[in-house]
């Protein structure tokens, strides 16, 4: 039984048409022009407890309408969504007691007041008893090392402490979904693997379910085994990252220092992707020639410095997955 | 003509512009057409019961409220804290030119400020209570136009000082906020000071008579009082041109103030290394 | 923690974190008395240079001005939530947030930043009403000021509304709301002058429109024990405050249509 479940679903806008120049602005004074905008369109997927999955996409291709209609906070055009058996936006104040939910840069705590006071309040908004409320507090102070900063105005930490602070109330009512908008966007390299570490440890030490939605492909590499691409408002692939990455790029990478200059190179299956004076970066798939042997095709014809193996980048295979299905941005 | 084109364009694109905020300008405006209502409904409530007790015709009380609400915009209501910070700052920046070029530069830049919010809502407000009015049959409670030649001719250079006094006193507001850094405590006496001695709140005639010296020498009168008695000839001929004349000495000795005022900050400033 | 102790945590937290500005409050609360208390002097004004008008003299007619002015302080001090509804919450997006929260949205906005410093018309109202006590002279005694509470808390009731609609307009247009103070402020500058001295259509609209006399205009007739000019009936003049909670029921109505709305739309 999974615990959420979504069938079918769809969302359509409709948008008013603003007809260019002067004139089209006055007769927008009178009479108005629609057009419908499809979000999403049938999309189906379903998560088990403690799992976690990455949902991207390019820039409106639809991640945030579902991460909201999960939520609860926007009804579908169609389609059926349960989350845990509710459906979110027909039983919103009962659904949104069990989710808690992180949107990168945004704080839902109170400007003015001190980190420990923000908290103290959400457990009495989210009607959390008084003694789990403490013990889950204390853990997640530690967890996330907030201790110095409990009784901090939120407006004086800097953005990588408020995401800490940010976690943390959002898991102060214990819910077993945890979905996250953008987590890591803006924060610097040290918060973003703090972040991802945290993430990691809730969902695979205290069976936390995670939706996280983004565009760093270092968090969806660091976190998730499965993955969903959302293009245009419809599920473009849904499963493991690797057998993403090979159904785009059969290829990978060699970079060659050479002792001399840089030889001309023509080998079937390799191709030169750039060249300096004294090495060589190749692309090659390796179903037509494996690693091992094209270095030592290299090495026997050339001497040779040093040798470096390596794979497209993460960024290059997303860019080349969303070309290959027409999905770039809306 | 080519020369034009620009001018057309940039006209053109403004008032695309104003289409789209259409409903933000539109509720500003009906917000203050509705306030203007009201206050001349009260004041058609007294006259109702002893109209002989008004200092001026019920006719000019209401082109008084419409000419207060379409000329809003010229009041020095609230010091603006921005350009209290800008003047404080940008004094400091312009160490090398005098003083003057500072106060100057910002007078002017609120009097543009000023007239350009001023002027959309005057022409929207002659067009509802100048002409709309009469059109359907209200025109005793509508606009009129100024009493006579000489009316309107006073009241050019009575719109123009007006407008002067009026940055006069705002600038003077936001040295006093640059200086302090207590914006709030400014406006708490300010506002109040503003509205009820400008004659915004009532004509000053209408306070009791034992004021009626003091309220007409005193400074902000100028600023919504006497320009509006001389458009339609409450102030006529000799009393017309001894109005502008306080509306213009005024203007002077305040603007004296604030140079003074900004010249002694700024000192300041520079001897605690800015 | 139920509805009303939340209420109440909130309404503690926005009053502490003011509390951290003292001379700032200080000033803002001066600042307000000061603006509100100028409405006073044209009311003097008028009413000594014309006489008594509607059969009122200056002292009775202190007493609608400072009713109505207690009124909408306390309603403005409790409504900021949904007064900037537009702006801090659905411009912001920060609507969702309040509704990702188990609780009510209604009730979180409610008890957004209490502002204290908007009790500075309560005070220079409440100075009036001394005055208005003395000069009418006004006879203050259990029925009387049960019948003021009572009025004060059907006017409360009624700004509140006024305020719960200005937030819902914001479901359809974030532009516009601006319009909306020509029921508060504006209810307010008509409400302070006792309605009978309107023109006829007038006060139509300010009864069955906008229910101001119901508040602040027939309770007032009955703590100064005079009949209705108008002629309404004497046993309706202290019932007539319902009407400004049934204002306000009203206005939660189109409140929960404008949410359905947004959760259908996004933002």
């Amino acid at each position: 039984m999974p615990q959420i479940l979504v069938e079918a679903l769809a969302k359509t806008y409709r948008v008013a048409e603003r007809a260019p120049g002067l004139t089209g602005a006055l007769r927008g004074l009178v009479r108005r022009r629609w057009r419908e905008i499809h979000a999403l369109a049938d999309v189906s997927f379903s998560l088990q407890a403690g799992e976690l999955l990455a949902f991207i996409g390019p820039n409106g291709a639809g991640k945030s309408t579902t991460v909201k209609i999960l939520s609860g906070i926007l009804r579908p055009t169609s389609g059926r969504v349960e989350v845990d058996g509710l459906v979110p936006y027909e039983d919103r104040v009962r659904h949104v007691a069990r989710i808690g939910v992180v949107f990168g840069q945004r704080s839902q705590l109170w400007w003015d007041l001190p980190v420990i006071d923000g908290f103290d309040l959400l457990a009495d908004i989210y009607r959390v008893e008084p003694e789990r409320y403490r013990r889950r507090r204390d853990e997640l102070v530690a967890m996330l090392r907030l201790e110095p900063l409990l009784d901090q105005p939120v407006r004086q930490l800097s953005l990588g402490q408020r995401m800490r602070a940010e976690f943390a109330a959002a898991l102060l009512h214990d819910p077993a979904i945890l979905f996250l908008d953008e987590p890591t966007i803006g924060l610097d390299a040290p918060s973003k693997l703090a972040v991802r570490a945290f993430v990691r440890r809730l969902n695979r030490e205290q069976g936390v379910t995670v939706l996280l939605t983004t565009h760093d492909m270092h968090d969806v590499e660091a976190l998730a085994e499965r993955v969903i691409v959302i293009g245009g408002g419809r599920l473009l692939t849904d499963g493991p990252f690797e057998s993403l990455r090979a159904s785009v790029l059969a290829e990978r990478r060699l970079h060659i220092d050479f002792a001399g200059p840089a030889p001309e190179l023509e080998m079937p299956g390799v191709t030169v992707r750039a060249r300096t004076e004294r090495s060589l970066e190749l692309a090659f798939d390796p179903a037509k020639i494996p690693a091992p042997k094209l270095i030592a095709a290299i090495a026997a014809q050339h001497a040779v410095d040093d040798i470096h193996v390596d794979e497209p980048a993460i960024e290059e295979v997303i860019a080349r997955f969303y070309d290959l299905h027409d999905a770039g941005e809306a | 003509m080519p020369a034009a084109r620009p001018y057309f364009a940039a006209f053109r694109a403004r008032f695309q512009l104003m289409l789209q905020y259409r409903a933000a300008a539109l509720a500003g405006f009906a917000t203050q057409l509705w306030w203007g209502a009201i206050r001349i409904l009260v004041f058609a409530a007294f006259y109702g019961v002893n109209a002989a007790a008004a200092p001026i015709s019920l006719a000019d009380a209401v082109t008084y409220v419409w000419l207060g609400q379409a000329l809003l915009a010229l009041q020095p209501w609230i010091a603006d804290p921005e350009i209290g910070q800008a003047v404080r700052t940008g004094g400091v920046g312009y160490d090398r030119l005098r003083p003057l070029d500072a106060y100057g530069y910002w007078y002017a830049r609120s009097v543009g400020w000023m007239l350009a919010r001023a002027l959309p809502r005057a022409v929207l407000m002659v067009l509802a209570a100048g002409i709309v009015l009469p059109l359907v049959g209200l025109g005793d409670w509508a606009w009129q136009p100024p009493s006579g030649v000489a009316a309107a001719l006073l009241f050019v250079p009575a719109f123009a000082l007006m407008t002067m006094l009026g940055a006069a006193v705002l600038m003077l507001a936001n040295i006093i906020v640059a200086a302090s850094l207590n914006e709030r405590g400014v406006n708490a006496v300010l506002t109040p000071l503003v509205i009820v001695f400008s004659g915004s709140l009532l004509p000053l005639d209408f306070y009791p008579d034992a004021l009626r010296p003091f309220l007409h020498l005193q400074p902000l009168a100028g600023l919504v009082d006497i320009p509006f008695r001389i458009y339609f000839a409450d102030l006529k001929g000799a009393a017309a041109l001894q109005g502008l004349a306080l509306q213009a000495g005024w203007t002077l000795a305040l603007i004296g103030l604030g140079r003074l005022a900004m010249e002694r900050m700024m000192r300041r400033l520079e001897m605690q290394g800015g | 923690m139920n509805a009303l102790a939340l209420y109440g945590r909130y309404v503690a937290t926005s009053l502490r974190a003011q509390a951290q500005y003292p001379t700032a409050t200080l000033m803002l609360t001066a600042g307000h008395c000061a603006a509100t208390a100028i409405e006073i002097l044209g009311v003097f004004a008028l009413f000594d240079r014309f006489g008594p008008v509607g059969g009122w003299s200056f002292g009775e007619a202190a007493l609608f001005y400072a009713l109505v002015n207690i009124m909408f302080s306390l309603a403005d001090m409790l409504s900021r939530g949904f007064e900037v509804f537009g702006t801090d919450f659905v411009r912001t997006g920060a609507f969702d947030r309040v509704l990702l929260r188990p609780r009510a949205a209604a009730l979180q906005l409610a008890g957004y930043e209490v502002r204290l410093s908007r009790l500075g018309r309560l005070l220079q109202a409440s100075v009036v009403l001394v005055f208005a006590t003395n000069l009418a002279p006004i006879a203050w005694d259990a029925s009387t000021i049960a019948i003021a509470v009572w009025a004060v808390a059907g006017g409360v009731a009624l700004f509140a509304g006024i305020l719960v609609l200005q937030a819902t307009l914001a479901f359809w247009t974030v532009d516009s709301l601006e319009i909306m103070n020509v029921l508060t402020y504006g209810g307010v500058q008509a409400a302070q002058y006792p309605l009978n001295i309107y023109a006829a259509w007038f006060r139509q609209v300010l009864t069955f429109g906008l229910p101001l006399a119901c508040v602040a205009y027939y309770p007032v007739l009955a703590i100064l024990k005079r009949p209705d000019p108008l002629g309404a009936p004497d046993w309706l003049l202290p019932l007539a405050p319902i009407a400004g909670f049934a204002f306000l029921a009203l206005s939660f109505v189109a409140w929960r249509a404008g949410m359905a709305r947004y959760t259908s739309t996004g933002s």
